[in-house]
């Protein structure tokens, strides 16, 4: 009876429901504006393309897949055996001239060994290598990573048994340590097993006084030797990911592999990974959230707040004497009508935008099935939390323009001061923990891994919470903010 | 036939003594007027019988329970405490509908109760455009909503036109002649004396007559002269 009283009260207020639709009419204007604004073009050499959509891994998410593979077929359970060394390469024009090239190793270069499910860019593999300067890994899936030996030239091994893929490394090639065993879902018989090579951009990051940071990328190359490889004999060289456009250093020394005395050289460009820059990430078009709140947030405090404005809270405490049950079931209303334009706003926004997107040779990053429906859902619970947030503490400070100015400095301020760097990254950060607005890590569709060799602070769009924790966070702010004002009210109605 | 029984109220608001020991009994099939010098505690003891302020000491009981122990309290006592008590962007019959909903009634007595009140029309404009008077009887059709045993009204002519007045003291002469407990907080002692049986006098938050009008006639030759003889040199606000 309560929760249909409240739920009367607020469908009877026009100026409610209105607030409501224009706060999903903006999330879906600005986002379908967004989008026909937005235009991505890519350099083949001096060629200007339409950017080619990256590969995407068996779960659906856009990766980064491209190194030299020297492979052969496996058959059935087997396993391979190699000294991985003289790591070496070529990094084109670095700081701080920007006028040579130079030879040079980047941090993330791998050389190593991998099973692949075919030679297809985004097929499952798993791999153990060496680095640049990150050591022994065992890496897989395109965000799993496991260190193990400090080293730079090592011996590995890997081996198939079924779905299982052990990587092992060993310093004399005598005493071997295994990484761990991964385990491959549904690999076929026959897969491809055999030495890679690749490296990822060489990247410089200048920190910018007025906070943030400017990232320069540079090509490079990486070369190193296989021996004592075991089995040998029968390789194809595959030059997994790459386009036909070579760079100038590629001309004359071209990606691939070379044979002499039984050792191998590999040479590689590229990275494996997830890809975050070959598009735009889907939560982008969502951006006008942030405008949408300021509507739903006056409602959600009105809500709160008229009740002492027009003293109706004496008529509703007579009518309903309860004093707790009167503020859950009006959160409840709240909630569940910011839900519903949530929903409204991003079931229209996410497809009419990325379809406009489309249309107009944007890349969109593919993300997986889950981590879509997270995104969405997780936005139109944000706003619904957001909501019964703006609730509580119109209900707790009575009154509206405080409240509104509270709500928007935690909610709505901390993430476009933080994204924008006019704080110092660390407040930043630590504003995106502490505050309701660590709820939009919810949107987050592609998350941080450190073995991506690219900043991935606050200012560049990182969120440091998990998704589920950056809302529980705002769920908990909702929650005080909800026990408060009642606390308030059964103190005193008025 | 319910009674409302006040015992022994007390209430402090900071240093100032809003109740000290109010008691007194309000019997049903006649108005009870309810009378008293601004400040004497009439409106603090009205809300304490409807829960909405929490004595320090005493109990407020309607038929031997409290007002916030009834399920669908406004089945058991009507009150017309503060007509400004709406949403102005609300109309009039939308406020009576959540409060039906409240005490789980059909929108059909909202219908009632706005056409006993006169608002038949009104009540789809927004409430924020009536004037003091229409508020009034907005205020008593919400009070009359649940068809409860018990009325509670302070201050119901305030604001009213002349035919106004003439059918809120009918219609609460009525509601006790029903068998209803009516109590009935005012200044205007010329209308009390024509519609209420009986008179409660307060003053500085406990009461100082409690007696049948004709009673008080008898004795003071009208009750405006009764109650300026009974609270001569009680001041009101302290």
């Amino acid at each position: 009876m309560i929760l249909r009283a409240e739920w009367l009260k607020f469908r009877t207020v026009r100026g409610w429901a209105a607030g409501l639709a224009a706060a999903a009419l903006i999330v879906i204007g600005l986002g379908c504006l967004a989008a026909t604004s937005v235009t991505m073009s890519c350099m083949e050499g001096t060629r200007e393309v339409d950017c080619p959509a990256p590969p995407t891994d068996s779960s659906g998410r856009s990766v980064s897949d491209r190194f030299t593979f020297v492979h052969r077929a496996l058959d059935g359970d087997g396993s391979i055996t190699a000294k991985v060394g003289h790591l070496d390469g070529t990094i084109t024009y670095p700081p701080p001239g920007h006028d040579e090239i130079v030879r040079g190793v980047v941090p993330w270069a791998k050389a190593g060994l991998m099973v692949k499910d075919g030679t297809e860019p985004g097929a499952d593999y798993a791999a153990v290598l060496v680095t640049g300067s990150h050591g022994v890994r065992m890496q897989s899936g395109f965000t799993h990573d496991k260190a193990s030996l400090p080293v730079r030239e090592a011996w590995l091994r890997l081996t198939r048994d079924g779905d299982d893929i052990t990587g092992y490394a060993s310093a004399d090639g005598a005493t071997w340590q295994k990484i761990e065993t991964v385990r491959l879902d549904d690999l076929p018989p026959t897969v491809q097993i055999g030495l890679f090579v690749t490296s990822p951009n060489g990247l410089t990051v200048e920190e910018n006084p007025q906070g943030g940071h400017a990232v320069q990328a540079r090509w490079t190359q990486a070369t190193a030797q296989f021996s004592r490889i075991s089995p040998a004999g029968g390789w194809t060289s595959s030059l997994v990911g790459y386009s036909d456009y070579r760079t100038t250093w590629e001309q004359t020394h071209p990606p691939g592999h070379t044979e002499a005395g039984g050792v191998i050289t590999v040479a590689g460009a590229g990275e494996i990974g997830l890809d975050t820059e070959g598009g735009m990430a889907v939560e982008r078009v969502l951006t006008g959230v942030f405008a949408g709140l300021l509507p739903l947030i006056v409602v959600a405090v009105l809500c709160g707040t008229t009740e002492f404005r027009h003293r109706m809270i004496s008529t509703t405490l007579a009518a309903m004497p309860h004093p707790a049950r009167v503020s859950a079931a009006k959160a409840a209303v709240v909630g569940a009508v910011s839900l519903a334009a949530g929903l409204v706003a991003v079931g229209v926004t996410l497809p009419v935008a990325t379809r406009m997107l489309r249309a107009n040779a944007v890349v969109i990053l593919s993300v997986s099935w889950p981590t879509m429906l997270r995104v969405a859902l997780g936005t139109a619970v944000l706003l619904a939390l957001a909501g019964v947030f703006a609730y509580g503490v119109g209900s707790l400070l009575r009154r509206a323009v405080p409240a509104v100015l509270a709500v928007t400095a935690l909610l709505v301020a901390p993430p476009i001061l933080a994204v924008t760097s006019v704080l110092p990254a660390d407040v930043g950060a630590w504003l995106l923990r502490l505050t309701p607005a660590a709820a939009f890590a919810i949107q987050q569709s592609v998350a941080a891994y450190p073995q991506l060799s690219r900043p991935q602070t606050v200012a560049d769009g990182y969120f440091p919470l998990p998704p589920w924790a950056g809302l529980t966070v705002l769920a908990l702010w909702a929650l005080a903010a909800v026990a408060a004002a009642t606390w308030r009210l059964r103190r005193s109605a008025a | 036939m319910t009674t409302i029984e006040v015992n022994g109220l007390r209430k402090r608001f900071g240093p100032s003594v809003a109740l000290d020991g109010m008691t007194f009994v309000v019997r049903p099939g006649h108005v009870t007027g309810f009378v008293g010098p601004n400040g004497a505690g009439k409106s603090t003891t009205l809300r304490m019988i409807v829960g909405l302020d929490r004595p320090d000491a005493g109990t407020a009981t309607l038929g031997g329970h409290r007002y916030a122990e009834l399920p669908c309290p406004m089945r058991h006592s009507g009150a017309l405490l503060d007509p400004h008590a709406l949403h102005p962007s609300r109309s009039g019959r939308n406020h009576l509908r959540w409060l039906a909903r409240s005490q789980d009634l059909p929108d059909s007595r909202v219908d009632e109760v706005l056409s006993q009140a006169g608002l038949a029309a009104a009540g789809r404009r927004a409430a924020g455009g009536y004037s003091l008077g229409m508020r009034q009887r907005l205020g008593v059709a919400a009070a009359l909503l649940g068809d409860p045993p018990v009325l509670l009204l302070d201050e119901p002519f305030n604001g009213l036109d002349p035919a106004g007045i003439v059918w809120m003291r009918d219609l609460l002469r009525g509601l006790a002649e029903d068998g209803r407990s009516v109590l009935v907080s005012s200044h205007l002692m010329s209308e009390l004396q024509d519609m209420a049986a009986h008179v409660i006098v307060v003053a500085q938050g406990r009461v100082i007559a409690d007696a049948g009008v004709d009673d008080l006639i008898g004795e003071y030759a009208s009750l405006e002269a009764a109650y300026l003889e009974l609270t001569a040199g009680v001041g009101g606000i302290r």
